[in-house]
């Protein structure tokens, strides 16, 4: 059967054994060894990898921009090798680098896409509405933010309404505020029934947005589940910055009792970090335990692992291929 | 399915047109170096020819729109690296457009801004004491010749453009095709030129192309004992820019379907 345990209706996004490797002999470079994907209706699956994982490759694939030396995938029903039109009818893509064209202004930019669409001009006017790029409308896309212009290429992935939307980093590279707003975005869609393939190298995104998430590494997905499964096996790392040198071991010890692993002390930083499994733990919990011992801080943090964490844990402690 | 190519294909054409109002400094640029070296040629070194400088002028007049109309390759090449350098080509390829409409455009774009640069060019050349002295049947023909013969450059270039592998290398090839009006009788008549530099010259479609606008206009005869398009210089251009087109069309537009996959 060509797609094993996956044949269902249900998945909008389904790929089995894709394969692609670019140029030949010394250069060449296998960008993806066997990548299954499954990406149930209506939910939004994060692809999540350092540089040169592959997300990008095979963002290109499932969006009939480059053709998998094997394997094949079908995405909203259709077979990107061999139904690609019908493919380009239901997608909507913003690709790792700006896709739009730079000396038109973004008003213009989406009107032409809008009438290659066979849509009415004001449809462009509305999205640019939407995606507070009115004012700028009438500048090249050129002279756009980073923010900005990532906000005109999600705007013309949206003028259809598409059945998947896929996003290459969508945030990479953005201040705070635009990449707020790019996930508002994105959650509006999901409320709207639109499947999304996002790829990140941010757990936090990920967690934040994604309702499944495939760790792909060198290639192939190296680890699948829940961001709240992923959360679970690569806890939190938390960091406290006490006021004296004298507190550090306090601190340290404290730390250790809450978690039961062993902390990592940083004396030039005054500062002590753990990692923790225990979801129960909070950031206050860990203040008022430090504070309840006469624990001087005066900076606490406990934030996601990195990705080089994450992927520290999950594959076993395992060397990136970066 | 054709009205989708040319609903597509004039919506591409639009954003060409756009693009250059945008920036159009680079058309400036190209409308005015023609102008250039029309007044270079014509007075500097055509003082140097044994023609009589009047002579010359009504001369190279019509050859150097032919130059001007064979730059399509230039800026054929130039654009269509850009485009298929730059993400924008990306989002046409997810779009379910007709992808001919791509070239399709970018060519019609570039028919428009060339017609409309001949304007200037022509007036120089009316100063420069250049006169239509044929029918006007005859140089109505003219014009629809060099309007082909620029499409079919602009194929050429649109092509090499699609293969380069970069800008920069298209912008470098695209430059270096400057040379090709030196090697035939837009400028000079190759009479004086060494034997195979001649013959050379005399098969380059620029030649065929230069000597039937020369003769559509009644500025010179046709030069005997030439190459056969030369001699037969309408049919020989028509020839040569079905070949061009022939070959160049179907090639661009399968690269533009496939590119990238
Ligand atoms: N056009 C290309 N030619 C050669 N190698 C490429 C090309 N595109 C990507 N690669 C290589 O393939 C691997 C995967 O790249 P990519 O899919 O862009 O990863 P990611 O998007 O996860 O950073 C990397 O090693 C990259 O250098
Ligand atoms: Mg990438």
């Amino acid at each position: 059967m060509r797609y094993g345990a996956f044949m269902t209706s249900t998945y909008t996004v389904l790929s089995e054994g894709l394969e692609k490797r670019y140029g030949s002999g010394d250069q060449m470079v296998h960008a993806l060894r066997g990548l299954d994907l499954a990406v149930e209706e209506g939910t939004v699956c994060g692809l999540l990898g350092p540089n040169g994982a592959g997300k990008t490759t095979a963002v290109r694939v499932l969006t009939t921009l480059l053709r998998p030396d094997a394997g094949s995938a079908r995405v909203a029903g259709h077979d990107v090798l061999t139904e690609a039109p019908a493919v380009r009818r239901r997608i909507g893509v913003t690709g790792q680098y700006a896709s739009v064209d730079g000396d038109l202004t973004g008003r213009e930019n989406l009107r032409l896409f809008a009438r290659l669409l066979r849509l009415p001009r004001s449809h462009a006017d509305e999205l640019l509405d939407r995606f507070g790029l009115t004012a700028a409308a009438d500048r090249t896309a050129r002279t756009y933010s980073g923010g900005m212009r990532r906000r005109l290429d999600l705007a013309a992935s949206l003028l259809t309404r598409p059945a998947v939307l896929f996003l290459d980093e969508p945030t990479t590279g953005l201040d705070p505020h635009s990449r707020s707003a790019i996930w508002d975005a994105v959650r509006e869609l999901t409320r709207q029934g639109t499947t999304v393939l996002l790829t990140t190298q941010y757990l936090e995104e990920a967690d934040q947005l994604a309702d499944s998430v495939v760790l792909i590494d060198g290639g192939r997905a190296a680890h699948r589940g829940t961001p709240a499964e992923l959360k679970a096996q690569t806890g939190s790392y938390a960091e406290v910055v006490v006021a004296e040198d004298a507190a550090l071991h306090a601190a340290a010890v404290v730390l250790d009792q809450l978690t039961g692993a062993e902390p990592t002390l940083d004396p030039d930083r005054r500062a002590v970090g753990v990692v923790t499994l225990d979801q129960a733990l909070t950031l206050p919990r860990i203040v008022r335990e430090l504070d309840a011992s006469g624990v001087p801080i005066v900076d606490a943090t406990l934030r996601p692992p990195t990705l080089d964490e994450a992927f520290l844990r999950l594959t076993g402690g395992r060397e990136l291929v970066a | 399915m054709t009205t989708a190519f040319l609903y597509d294909g004039t919506a591409m054409l639009g954003r060409h047109l756009q693009r250059i109002r945008h920036a159009p400094a680079i058309l400036v640029m190209t409308q005015t170096m023609p102008i250039v070296f029309l007044l270079f040629f014509g007075y500097v070194f055509g003082s140097a020819l044994a023609m009589p400088g009047a002579d010359y002028r009504a001369f190279l007049v019509p050859g150097m729109l032919v130059a001007t109309a064979a730059n399509g390759i230039m800026t054929g090449m130039f654009t269509a690296a850009q485009d298929s350098h730059r993400g924008v080509m990306d989002r046409f390829r997810t779009l379910p457009m007709t992808r001919a409409a791509v070239p399709l455009g970018q060519a019609a774009a570039d028919i428009v801004t060339t017609a409309a640069g001949l304007v200037p060019l022509l007036l120089v050349g009316l100063a420069m004491g250049w006169r239509i002295e044929g029918g006007a049947l005859e140089a109505a023909g003219a014009f629809g010749l060099l309007l082909l013969f620029r499409f079919a450059a602009t194929w050429v270039g649109i092509l090499f453009g699609l293969v380069s592998r970069s800008e920069e290398a298209a912008g470098q090839l695209g430059g270096a095709t400057f040379m090709l009006p030196l090697l035939s009788n837009a400028y000079i008549p190759t009479a004086g030129f060494p034997g195979w530099v001649r013959v050379l010259a005399e098969w380059n479609p620029i030649s065929a192309v230069a000597t039937a606008v020369r003769d559509l206009f009644g500025n010179a005869p046709v030069p005997g004992g030439s190459s056969w398009p030369v001699a037969h210089p309408v049919a020989g251009s028509l020839a040569w820019c079905a070949v061009l087109l022939t070959v160049c069309v179907p090639l661009a537009v399968r690269r533009y379907t496939t590119g990238g996959r």
